[in-house]
């Protein structure tokens, strides 16, 4: 179980990542971290200190980092690979899905600062495609983590299976929404409240915006329900369809491109189900990154609480 | 070794070598050449060096091959087969909807395959990351990479060599099948290798030529190789590809073949008569 503690403060999800790591190492020998030249960036190098043995840095060669891990796995590890989310979705594509998910070998991944969380670094290392190629993947999972006390819960799931295990995450601060402790369900949504006019189904750093677009639209007397589906693949359809019944409208809000994340699953559910109810996807639309602060690319690729707010409105009539 | 161990090993290539012709010959088409070229140092890995139990494929303790250019499947197949891992008569359902024994090793569905390999150069790390947790359970256990010289042309090779030497992976024996063509040619027309055994020495590698074609020099390789205690170590495989089959070796395309007139059907008939004689044959005769 869940409750919400919303409160303006931030905490950094890189260091939620290696604290996990390191909390969940304290008990299970089999753990063991890899990074390709970004221990300090991601912070994972602080297990040098900790675990010496159990951090590998392979150098700048992510490919080969998820064949190790997969072959760590083979003889008993439970490997989590880090890198920006570019470099470990969409460079070792094919390490992931033969060496890792075809071979049956488990890699747990971490891919940091996805689409505008990619900040200063630029075009170069933004991924806003990282969901739909990982969605692509057979019986691979596929989380985007909203905040720190749900990816913390991921990141001890992910430990306790085998297979390919995805998860996105600002590795700097964001804000807490989860009140620590906080329990969840993989491929469960956590409908996080009541709305009767629209729903906004959203995951990661997005949702506190869409929390946030809630309290705006509310003062503009229209009532939206938000859903953290923070697990993208499996994705929980039956929570998707009873919180849209009886909506005017559902939208999906995501750091990710439309084309085949959580906006295009949210479609085939609607679709297949025949739900009929007005849809529109917020994302970015068939477009590269580039460079800026985080907030100036938020507000590049249309990905703030007040577009999400005019964007509703306009697909309810009201603008 | 005896005269005796070494008249043993050549019966077990010979064997090996019948069932991969009548396998794929059976089939009517498949990856003979690179198959053949590791004939010997399939033999000679499993009668000498391997730790592996039939019955218990899965065995924690036992030591691993990762055939990254799993093309050469076929190779793997008639050892194991031969060596009791499963029924010789499967042998012939190479491909076969629903077969146990898919052209690239699946480790999912064959026991006694460590890996499943056939994305080339993906073998690599994989074994890397294999010696490496042998290294963390501070077991004796080795892994055998056998890469292919065509395979080299995948940059991921490369970066697994780095990690294996940087890290001093001497549990992961790195065997090169040197038999000097790939798909569309020789390896020298398609991307000149140059020298692999100086490129290795250049990684890192303490690396050994032998001749891929007797077991005996793989066999001095491999022991020259299991001294390294604190090195990568490489053996450099020279091979022929088709290799102990005149007919298969002057084929030109001989990477995948396909036995499909009555000349090179005829040619792996009569090589087969001939390998079944020499099984029949007294050793002393050999």
């Amino acid at each position: 179980m869940f409750s919400l503690d919303i409160n303006n403060e931030k905490t950094e999800l890189a260091k939620t990542f290696v604290a996990t790591l390191i909390e969940l190492m304290k008990t299970d020998d089999k753990i063991i971290a890899l990074d390709a030249d970004l221990g300090s960036a991601s912070g994972l190098e602080k297990i040098k200190k900790t675990n010496p043995d159990r951090f590998i840095d392979v150098g700048i060669a992510e490919a080969n980092m998820t064949g190790i891990a997969a072959g760590l796995s083979a003889v008993g590890f439970i490997p989590f690979i880090h890198s920006f989310a570019p470099f470990v979705s969409r460079r070792n594509y094919d390490q992931l899905y033969m060496a890792g998910a075809y071979a049956h070998n488990t890699v747990n991944i971490f891919g940091s600062d996805p689409g505008f969380a990619v900040g200063p670094n630029g075009g170069t290392h933004t991924s806003f495609e990282d969901v739909a190629l990982m969605r692509e993947i057979p019986e691979a999972i596929v989380c985007d983590a909203s905040d720190a006390v749900l990816l913390e819960w991921i990141v001890k799931t992910f430990a306790k299976l085998k297979g390919i295990h995805y998860v996105r995450a600002n590795r700097k601060g964001v804000k807490n929404i989860y009140k620590k402790g906080s329990t969840f369900e993989l491929g469960k949504a956590n409908v996080l409240n009541e709305g009767k006019d629209i729903l906004i189904v959203c995951a990661g750093q997005l949702v506190s915006d869409a929390l946030d677009a809630c309290k705006i639209l509310a003062d503009k007397n229209v009532s939206a329900q938000v859903i953290d589906m923070f697990c993208i693949k499996p994705l929980d359809a039956e929570t998707l369809l009873k919180c849209a019944a009886g909506k005017k409208a559902v939208m999906s809000f995501e750091n990710h491109s439309i084309v085949g994340g959580l906006g295009s699953a949210v479609a085939e559910v609607l679709a297949e189900n025949a739900v009929g109810v007005k849809f529109k996807r917020i994302g970015v639309n068939d477009r590269f990154g580039e460079v800026g602060s985080q907030e100036y690319l938020q507000k590049t690729f249309g990905l703030t609480a007040q577009n999400l707010v005019e964007q509703a409105l306009t697909l309810l009539g009201k603008n | 070794m005896t005269k005796e161990q070494l008249l043993d090993l050549k019966r077990l290539s010979a064997q090996i070598r019948l069932d991969i012709l009548k396998m794929l010959l059976h089939m009517g088409y498949g990856h003979l050449g690179g198959s053949l070229s590791l004939v010997e140092t399939m033999s000679v890995l499993y009668s000498k060096y391997l730790r592996y139990d039939p019955k218990n494929p899965r065995w924690t303790d036992r030591d691993m091959i990762v055939l990254s250019k799993g093309h050469a499947g076929a190779v793997l197949y008639a050892a194991l087969a031969n060596l009791g891992f499963f029924d010789k008569e499967i042998l012939n359902s190479l491909n076969e909807g629903g077969t146990i024994l898919p052209s690239h090793p699946d480790r999912l569905k064959t026991p006694g395959i460590d890996m499943t390999t056939g994305s080339l150069g993906q073998g690599t790390s994989l074994a890397a990351g294999i010696a490496t947790g042998f290294k963390l359970n501070k077991t004796d256990q080795y892994v055998y990479l056998i890469v292919g010289d065509g395979e080299l042309n995948e940059g991921q090779c490369w970066e697994a060599f780095q990690y294996i030497a940087a890290k001093k992976l001497n549990n992961c024996i790195v065997m090169i099948d040197i038999n000097k063509k790939q798909l569309d040619g020789w390896t020298k027309d398609i991307l000149n290798p140059f020298d692999i055994a100086k490129k290795m020495e250049a990684f890192g590698f303490f690396t050994v030529k032998a001749n891929g074609a007797d077991e005996e020099s793989i066999s001095m390789a491999l022991d020259k190789c299991r001294e390294i205690k604190d090195g990568a170590v490489c053996i450099a495989l020279d091979t022929t590809k088709g290799q102990g089959v005149k007919y298969f070796e002057n084929y030109a395309s001989n990477h995948s073949v396909k036995f499909n007139n009555p000349e090179i059907i005829k040619a792996a008939e009569d090589a087969i008569s001939e390998l079944e004689n020499y099984l029949k044959g007294d050793k002393k005769n050999v």
